[in-house]
């Protein structure tokens, strides 16, 4: 379980959510552009640090503001995928792979590229390759980091459609595949409909609406989306 | 162009110089432009104006401060040379560090613009893939910022050969020691028919600076193309 019990004050509002979010298949946090959702992608990875409150992985305590723990972001094994890759450009893709595994597992690794089909690119500096083939090695580089839990912040939200559905595709493998727990952020309800079994709906820094997909679509609260 | 006795080891000389200040001030030319391009503290806007100081100084009032602060009787030069027995007065090290000093800014601020133009993003993945601060500095930020470290270096080297004021005021001009391509320059221009001689070391240094802004091409090439696939 992801226990997220948090507080930042932003330049609009206030963010403040409290939730568990179960650690396994895919859960997505929904929501309109300023809601809130990169601001918890950041606060779960540590890359920033809520005014108050506790952030718990598992039992383990990430962040604890009334006793002063806060676990930096190297420390915490959670992979983040951006809206942009984000790739280091002056490594090759087996470099960009590679950079957060801290012994390579020639069987996972195999695993991994097989599963997003990304053999062909090793070679390839990240300059040589198309967007969607960008966010699969992205994806590929937080998973070799081992990560307990990955986290999506709008990762086919710069792609043009065919690159969505195509990378939409390996997200599905991904999650029948390696059984990795993924928080996926996005504003888009179909690609909820596609691959979430749980929805948070998030509105101006404040959890709506927490429940399984199929749930959450049926509600009153989505309709205006739909 | 055959070169002269004196004329070889003026430039030799001059390149020594040049090359112990930039070898010796480069770690912390980059450590203090990544601090002001990447750190917030209170007093940033001090520091950044102190570091800045010597390209606004005239070079004689900079060697004058060294003068105080470094030579055999300065504060810090006082206490080197009792513990440590180094001293900076009148000799080519004293000569490097007052070109240092004054390449300082120059170098500072162009390793700062390309830290500066480093998608900062791409340090926080690393972060989040499990790299501490050091390890993303060493193979993120320092990568990434080749170029403008590169233009920095070149850019302090040719500073530190055409330096003159500073280097005068603080270790003189002793031929051998301290008297670097300006420094002969000057010297020559000194004398009845030294014009020719000074005209010389003039191209001397003109082909020098060249040579170097033209090797920091090439290699500012062959970065970029390696980024560019």
């Amino acid at each position: 379980m992801l226990n997220i019990n948090v507080s930042k004050k932003l330049a609009s509002f206030v963010f403040q959510f409290k939730h568990e979010i179960p650690c396994h298949g895919v859960t997505a946090i929904l929501g309109v552009s300023g809601s809130g959702k990169s601001t918890l992608i950041n606060l779960i990875n540590g890359l920033i640090k809520p005014d108050i409150g506790c952030i718990k992985l598992n039992q383990t305590t990430l962040v604890d503001t009334e006793k002063g723990i806060f676990t930096t972001p190297e420390k915490r094994q959670i992979g983040t995928v951006f809206q942009d890759a984000l790739l280091f450009p002056h490594y090759k893709v087996i470099k960009n792979l590679t950079y957060g595994a801290k012994s390579l597992n020639t069987e996972r690794f195999d695993e991994i590229v097989s599963v997003l089909n990304i053999g062909s690119l090793l070679n390839r500096y990240p300059a040589m390759l198309s967007g969607g083939e960008k966010q699969r090695i992205a994806i590929g580089r937080a998973l070799l980091a081992e990560p307990k839990l990955l986290l999506m912040d709008e990762p086919l939200s710069a792609l043009d459609m065919p690159r969505k559905k195509e990378l939409l595709s390996y997200i599905d493998k991904l999650v029948n595949d390696l059984n990795i727990p993924i928080v996926y952020v996005t504003h888009n309800i179909n690609e909820v409909k596609r691959i979430a079994q749980h929805v948070a709906v998030l509105e101006q820094g404040k959890l709506q609406i927490y429940g399984d997909t199929e749930q959450i679509l049926q509600s009153d609260y989505l309709k205006e989306w739909l | 162009m055959i070169l002269t006795e004196f004329e070889w080891q003026t430039l030799l000389l001059s390149l020594k110089i040049a090359g112990a200040a930039i070898i010796f001030s480069l770690p912390l030319g980059i450590l203090t432009a990544w601090i002001l391009a990447r750190c917030q503290f209170i007093g940033k806007s001090l520091f950044d104006s102190i570091v800045h100081l010597p390209l606004v100084l005239p070079p004689v009032v900079l060697g004058y401060l060294l003068l105080l602060t470094m030579g055999r009787h300065g504060i810090i030069g006082e206490w080197l040379n009792n513990y440590f027995h180094l001293s900076f007065s009148f000799n080519w090290q004293g000569a490097a560090l007052a070109s240092a000093v004054v390449a300082f800014p120059l170098m500072v601020r162009s390793i700062r613009l390309a830290i500066e133009s480093i998608d900062s993003r791409l340090e926080k993945v690393a972060r989040t893939l499990g790299a501490k601060p050091f390890r993303v500095f060493m193979t993120i930020t320092l990568p990434l910022a080749f170029p403008g470290i590169l233009m920095g270096t070149v850019l302090g080297f040719a500073r530190c050969l055409g330096e003159f004021g500073a280097t005068i005021t603080f270790v003189s001009n002793i031929q051998g020691e301290t008297r670097t391509i300006p420094l002969a320059m000057y010297t020559l221009l000194q004398i009845p028919d030294g014009e020719s001689g000074a005209l010389r070391l003039c191209i001397v240094s003109i082909l020098l600076s060249l040579i170097a802004l033209f090797l920091s091409e090439m290699l500012n090439r062959w970065h970029k193309k390696k980024l560019t696939g």
